[in-house]
């Protein structure tokens, strides 16, 4: 498909996805209000209260509420998104496992923001990285323009039949969120043909007919029933099939936007940059990635072969690719925008480690831990960790494997 | 609104859609509750429920009792899933995804998702309007998990967290008034209704489905296993119940309160209200208050029935 001519508009990160998600011919939206996400559902509500978009909009009570409604219009067989942010992630964490065990193809951006306590409004990954493991896709956005395109993308993802799994998209609270930078977009039309009618898996009714998996008076099917030793297994074991599948189901997709859009991201699940030769490498997500690349082009400038690899899906961990794009630098820094208390360094650090495990020539792995609760990411900083992997890629030894930087020691 | 009329043979030929085969102990309350009510359904119905005794007897996986589409997704979440449903069939049919007909959603939880746990979604739900019925088949008590009080549970009675000790003799409160509460949102619909007075309470399911916007049904359901009462004697025992007063029959639409007619006897004749004891009697979870020593714990409880007996006749217009 050829490229599609677009518009580049000012958008905030919120206004991006937004914007998307009215694109998208969303049915149901149910949500509620949390910092710094409040402009979605704000600009959500303008489009309603202005007849642009054709959408129940449910302006609920809490998150908790959100989540189940969204779960009930998606089994209803409705298109469904939804918004939030850390404390508000939280509050939804039982319902996340009923949408993911329920297999409905919900989509929430989520504009990452630090958890409390003490009480923090401003960007890390700690809400998010706590419904790791909870059954949702989840994919990183690096600006405004990948949150736009990644929510369009996530509609596909999130219905396609072969996954049927709900996806979250997350941009980082404040950095994304609240700033503005020029998007493209692209026509409403182009956008609606690209994500179609949702379509509904069929299964199996208790008379051995084939029938939407959905709440239909004509064809009844009971959904959320007790489940126990002699099904849940299996049914959990399903929910990790569709997930392995989702690797491909995501690049096809992206590959696909891509074609109409002129806009790439690696290949939708990792996006390597000036990695091929690169003896040193920073691994991270979301923005910082943003800021990673101009310390790189520097540091290539000084002929220093430095390189990144952005994680863009989380979930499914792309093992292959973190493996194919790793295998023989020399040093590699892992970034976590969130702690993992205890548990000797962050979560992507912990993803990143798991994954290279089995290669032959591993690179020496580190962990910096960096820009909690908002804490400014210079480039400086990022410089420093650079500079540190250089000298454990001369020397081979490895002062400090997790370390916290950017802060009062 | 025209009340729906039928004959007995008429609603013995309704359709099922809770089905038997399910597995309620003998003598289930909320059972009686739920067939009731969706026997009442007046076409196309999808049901949900909380977490609870009926989720769990109905659904066993690969099992159902429900002939209709039906969802579980939480405990606290019936009317929330109720309002998911019903905003997402209101779009689709507007788009012309589905059949354009309608509809009825109807969500069922017991005292504890609805008192309790799910109360802050039902007082969500029903403030924003949506139009589903929501039925409280009350059991007094978590009886699910092993029965625990919830704030459905009556004064005094034991339960496994408000044993009846030598100190305390059983729950130390009263039951939340929670019909009055939700009358007090202002909602098109609310009724009382016990499995004792079958009749009463399918009208008022019905009713309940017909009335445009949010309705709420508090069915009174005896539980055999944890209100200690032969599994033959639950109608019997909430018979009792509404003539003690201890539940009295009513409906409001849009706070206007109204008897019902079992109650409405005992307003013109009050000499036909019975004392608490006689239901208290019916059920071990009171026998501790037999004692001397807890006899002023039946005084309390008399007192506050007939406390809350004023209050309502007040509020029908008939003291």
């Amino acid at each position: 498909m050829a490229k599609v001519e677009q518009k580049t508009i000012p958008l905030n990160g919120d206004n991006a996805v937004a914007l998307a998600a009215k694109q998208c011919d969303v049915d149901v939206v149910a949500a509620y209000p949390i910092t710094p996400q409040t402009i979605i559902v704000e600009k959500f509500s303008e489009y309603v209260a202005d007849g642009e978009v054709e959408t129940a909009f449910v302006c609920v009570e809490s998150e908790h509420t959100a989540m189940t409604c969204c779960i009930t219009a998606s089994a209803t067989g409705a298109r469904t998104f939804t918004a939030t942010a850390s404390a508000g992630l939280a509050l939804m964490h039982e319902m996340l496992g009923v949408a993911s065990g329920c297999r409905t193809p919900i989509v929430m951006s989520v504009v990452n923001r630090a958890m409390s306590a003490p009480i923090n409004i401003h960007c890390d990954h700690s809400d998010a990285m706590c419904e790791r493991d909870i059954g949702w896709i989840q994919i990183y956005a690096e600006n405004s323009q990948e949150a736009y395109d990644s929510i369009i993308q996530a509609f596909r993802i999130a219905e396609d039949l072969e996954v049927t799994l709900p996806t979250m998209v997350g941009l980082d609270g404040f950095v994304l969120s609240h700033t503005l930078e020029n998007v493209a977009v692209l026509p409403d039309e182009a956008v609606k043909q690209f994500v179609g009618i949702r379509q509904i898996p069929m299964v199996t009714n208790h008379e051995g007919k084939l029938v939407p998996f959905k709440l239909d008076p004509a064809n009844p099917l009971t959904i959320g029933p007790l489940d126990l030793q002699d099904y849940y297994f299996e049914h959990k074991r399903q929910q990790e099939e569709s997930m392995r599948k989702a690797l491909d189901v995501i690049k096809q997709v992206h590959d696909e936007y891509a074609e109409q859009s002129g806009r790439s991201y690696g290949n939708g699940l990792v996006e390597a940059y000036k990695l091929e030769d690169a003896e040193i490498a920073a691994v991270c997500m979301g923005s910082t990635a943003g800021t990673v690349k101009t310390v790189v082009d520097e540091l290539r400038a000084n002929g220093i072969k430095a390189g990144l690899l952005r994680i863009r899906a989380f979930r499914p961990l792309p093992v292959e690719d973190i493996v194919s794009n790793l295998s023989g630098k020399k040093a590699v820094a892992v970034m976590d925008r969130a702690c993992s208390f205890g548990g000797n360094g962050g979560p992507l650090f912990h993803e990143i480690r798991h994954a290279v495990y089995d290669l032959p020539d591993k690179p020496k792995l580190v962990n910096r831990i960096y820009g909690l609760g908002g804490r400014d990411i210079p480039p400086t900083m990022i410089d420093c960790i650079y500079k540190e992997l250089q000298k454990i890629a001369e020397t081979g030894e490895i002062e400090r494997t997790v370390q916290f930087v950017g802060l009062r020691e | 609104m025209t009340e729906w009329k039928f004959t007995n043979k008429e609603f013995a030929q309704t359709e099922e859609k809770f089905l038997s085969g399910h597995r309620a102990c003998a003598g289930c309350g909320p059972a009686i509750a739920l067939r009731l009510v969706m026997k009442a359904a007046r076409g196309p119905i999808i049901a949900t429920n909380s977490t609870g005794c009926m989720e769990v007897v109905s659904t066993i996986y690969p099992y159902t009792a429900w002939k209709i589409p039906w969802i579980h997704t939480a405990f606290e979440t019936a009317a929330a899933n109720a309002a998911g449903i019903e905003s997402a069939l209101k779009i689709l049919r507007k788009k012309g995804r589905i059949p354009d007909e309608q509809v009825d959603v109807v969500a069922f939880s017991g005292d504890g998702g609805t008192f309790d746990i799910g109360f802050q979604g039902l007082s969500g739900a029903v403030e924003r309007g949506h139009d589903f019925l929501y039925v409280l088949y009350d059991n007094e008590a978590y009886m699910n998990t092993g029965i625990q009080r919830s704030g459905g549970t009556p004064h005094g009675a034991w339960t496994t967290t408000s044993p009846a000790g030598s100190v305390v003799p059983g729950k130390a409160e009263f039951k939340k008034p929670l019909a009055d509460i939700m009358v007090a949102h202002n909602m098109p619909y609310v009724a009382t209704a016990s499995i004792s007075h079958w009749k009463d309470m399918v009208i008022k399911a019905r009713k309940g489905m017909e009335v445009n916007g949010p309705a709420f049904l508090h069915a009174f359901a005896p539980c055999p296993r944890g209100w200690r009462s032969a599994t033959e004697k639950s109608v019997e025992i909430a018979r009792l119940a509404v003539e003690t007063c201890v539940f009295p029959l009513w409906e409001a639409e849009y706070g206007k309160y109204t008897l019902s007619a079992p109650s409405k006897t005992i307003a013109l004749k009050p000499e036909k209200k019975k004392p608490v004891d006689v239901y208290l009697k019916t059920q071990g979870r009171f026998r501790h208050l037999f004692k001397p020593e807890n006899k002023h714990v039946l005084e309390e409880i008399q007192n506050e029935i007939n406390r809350r007996w004023q209050k309502l006749l007040k509020d029908c217009e008939m003291n």
